[in-house]
């Protein structure tokens, strides 16, 4: 499908959207509440049928964070970009999709261990790269740690 | 007057009637033995470890030295070239591998991570800056990565070290 | 409660082991808790961490140019096609194309690294399992190769010759005629590899039906590269997203349909002959002209998003890059694909037993440091 086309199909079943196309892939803006919904249905619709996530990351833009989605499908070919934007920094919280993708649930650990996003109903919510003991949330901009040398 | 032979191995051999007598100093046979046959433990953890495999493979070939048999496990092992950047995670499994070794152990530091935190020097919030903050160190190889004959030449730069130590009588160097 | 204080859930009859970080296998540090019902696996917990050099952080204070050093370090058996990412997603941002000089000689770099990453992997194979000859053969090849690169790019593993561009300088006089003869050698070594390991019994027997991954699971953990192809599943990028003039070659994308490590492993070894057949295309065609493109000194990447995908050794690494108009990435996320092969293990390796464990590791072919970043 083209990006036409995928703006079509997805308003058809999520009306409240919005969409950026200033980028390489059409993204999709949704909010943090009715992200697992829209997740549910990219995944089990036939027509859209995003059945590969490849890439899930988080973006610290100081005022809010943004949780990135990079969706592919393999029947399709065509690609998608879903974002979220989290404004409580202070206590970040969005719901899991790795009962929908089973590779989401490592990368969402990584998630929680560099930036301190909580995710709801993951099966095994902890670090996975630091130390369970680690302080702190190293990717955020607002990071402070002596033992860093900066230049 | 006896005759002396040289011999392959630090020692001097006066013929007698049936064979003859050895004559060596206890230290320099006993550095002799130690230094050729250092077997290392398998550790490497990063780009270094590639290097550290192609010393062991038959262009370079480090058997040749005696460093073929390497352990799998600390307690079997003289030497442990750390191979690789050693992290906040893995200090206390480096520490606790070192002190499983049986003594006389030595550490070789291969690499720039190791020596000083290499290329992760700057703003990086987990690496040990130096593996000599965890461990003793004998020998440093710079390079990023070393090329294998580089750490051919710090395996025999090591055996050397070994050459010169002491355990009978006044060291050398503090004279004790 | 174990000795280190933590909470170990097991059942009737159940023990933990621990696998790692420090073990006799060539993959790197990885931790492995093992739940064991005598010898049968009930549940595999990779611990990662022991490697994770935080790359990402530290390249948000790199310029465009100096952050390619560090994806060299990230999976050192692709160094080249990682540096060859990076300088890709730069040129996208910029919107400049390198030169078909430069393209046609990255794809010789990156076909000679995949090379002699399988080798590398085809012999680290055969020790993990018992067999040690495949260990020196593989690297007798390997060796040839890491000359050519040394000659041309100065380095054997961490190569850094792509910029944002083109190539850093041009090939030495002597990269063709060497590397025809490299190929030469290496296509008639392809019979002896294949009678070393392959067609072993007891290979056979250790690799065919152990560690089954269905098509569906594979998509679902994210596996890509020959992990995923050994289940049916085509996702090669140089297929589907083609870059750098990929698009123009003549090569086939080997994919087969066992599922089992045996299906990994022989995805790997036709996929050589493809990289071999890739190099004779292109190595008396190399275009004359630049070597790079023009480009400012000080590169400032516009406002935006820019996402490239290549095709290394181990399967689908991204390059995300997040720009806010400055001189250093705002934010750099590198979607590497060790990280998803190993989220499948725990669902390959129960039921198996601990020695099929280590044919399982090898087959997925793990770097570390790429897991970890």
């Amino acid at each position: 499908m083209t990006n036409e086309e995928l703006k079509i199909a997805v308003s058809a079943l999520f009306p409240s959207v919005t969409y950026d196309e200033t980028g390489e892939y059409l993204t999709v803006l949704i909010s943090p509440a009715e992200l697992s919904p829209l997740m549910n249905g990219l995944r089990s619709n036939g027509d859209l049928s995003f059945d590969y996530l490849f890439c899930l990351t988080a973006v610290d833009w100081k005022t809010h964070l943004t949780l990135v989605y990079h969706l592919q499908s393999k029947v399709h070919r065509h690609v998608l970009v879903v974002k979220a934007k989290i404004t409580d920094i202070a206590n970040p919280v969005i719901e899991t999709v790795s009962d929908i993708w089973q590779t989401a649930n490592f990368h969402e650990r990584e998630v929680y261990d560099l930036f301190g996003i909580t995710f709801t109903r993951h099966p095994d919510m902890r670090r996975i790269l630091l130390d369970e003991s680690w302080e702190g949330y190293p990717l955020r901009k607002n990071y402070v740690d002596e033992n860093m040398i900066e230049i | 007057m006896a005759e002396t032979e040289k011999m392959i191995f630090p020692a001097q051999l006066h013929q007698t009637a049936d064979g003859g007598i050895v004559v060596s100093k206890l230290d320099e046979m006993i550095n002799w033995a130690r230094s050729n046959s250092l077997w290392p433990l398998v550790f490497g953890t990063s780009c270094c470890a590639i290097e550290m495999m192609s010393a062991a493979d038959a262009k370079y070939d480090w058997s040749r030295f005696g460093f073929e048999v390497a352990r799998a496990t600390p307690r079997q092992a003289d030497l442990i070239i750390v191979a690789g950047t050693i992290v906040m995670k893995m200090a206390p499994v480096l520490k606790r591998l070192y002190d499983q070794m049986p003594d006389p152990k030595y550490v070789i530091a291969m690499g720039a991570c190791t020596i000083s935190g290499g290329p992760f020097f700057y703003n990086t919030y987990s690496v040990v800056k130096g593996v000599d903050h965890v461990i003793p160190v004998d020998v440093y190889i710079p390079g990023c990565p070393p090329r294998p004959e580089a750490l051919l030449h710090a395996l025999i730069t090591l055996q050397e070290k070994i050459k010169h130590e002491t355990y009978f009588g006044k060291s050398k160097e503090t004279g004790k | 409660m174990n000795l280190l204080g933590e909470d170990i859930i097991t059942e009737e009859g159940e023990f933990v082991i621990n696998i790692g970080p420090q073990h006799p296998s060539t993959h790197g540090v990885l931790h492995l808790k093992v739940w064991l019902d005598g010898e049968i696996i009930k549940r595999v917990q990779p611990h990662l961490g022991y490697i994770h050099r935080s790359i990402e952080k530290m390249s948000e204070n790199l310029s465009y140019r100096n952050f390619i050093y560090a994806t060299s370090r990230m999976d050192y058996l692709s160094a080249h096609i990682n540096n060859q990412a990076c300088a890709l997603c730069v040129e996208k941002g910029l919107g400049v194309e390198a030169t078909p000089r430069a393209q046609v000689i990255r794809i010789l770099m990156a076909e000679l690294t995949r090379l002699s990453s399988h080798q590398l992997w085809w012999g680290c194979t055969g020790l993990d399992l018992g067999a040690v000859t495949p260990f020196f053969y593989a690297f007798r090849e390997r060796e040839q190769i890491m000359e050519i690169m040394e000659e041309t790019c100065g380095a054997r593993l961490t190569q850094n010759y792509s910029v944002p561009g083109g190539i850093m300088y041009d090939i030495h006089p002597n990269f063709q005629k060497r590397t025809k003869d490299v190929m030469k050698q290496i296509k008639s070594k392809f019979q002896e590899y294949d009678d070393v390991l392959t067609g072993n019994v007891i290979f056979e027997n250790r690799t065919k039906g152990v560690g089954y991954l269905s098509a569906a699971d594979a998509i679902s953990f994210g596996c890509t590269g020959p992990t995923a192809r050994g289940s049916a599943v085509s996702c090669d990028i140089r297929k589907w997203h083609p870059y750098d003039g990929y698009e123009k070659l003549q090569f086939d994308e080997i994919t087969e349909t066992g599922g089992d490590c045996y299906a990994r492993y022989m995805v790997r070894m036709h996929e050589m002959k493809q990289s071999v057949s890739i190099i004779e295309q292109l190595i008396d065609n190399i275009p004359e002209g630049d070597f790079q493109a023009k480009t400012k000194v000080v590169l400032k990447l516009p406002k935006g998003e820019f996402f490239q995908r290549v095709e290394t050794a181990r399967g689908e690494l991204g390059v995300y890059i997040v720009s806010d108009g400055a001189a250093s990435p705002y934010r750099i996320k590198y979607r590497s694909p060790n990280f998803s092969n190993l989220s499948a293990l725990d669902h390959m390796a129960r039921g198996c037993k601990i020695g099929d464990l280590v044919a399982i590791m090898s087959t997925i072919d793990l770097v570390i440091p790429d897991v970890d970043r």
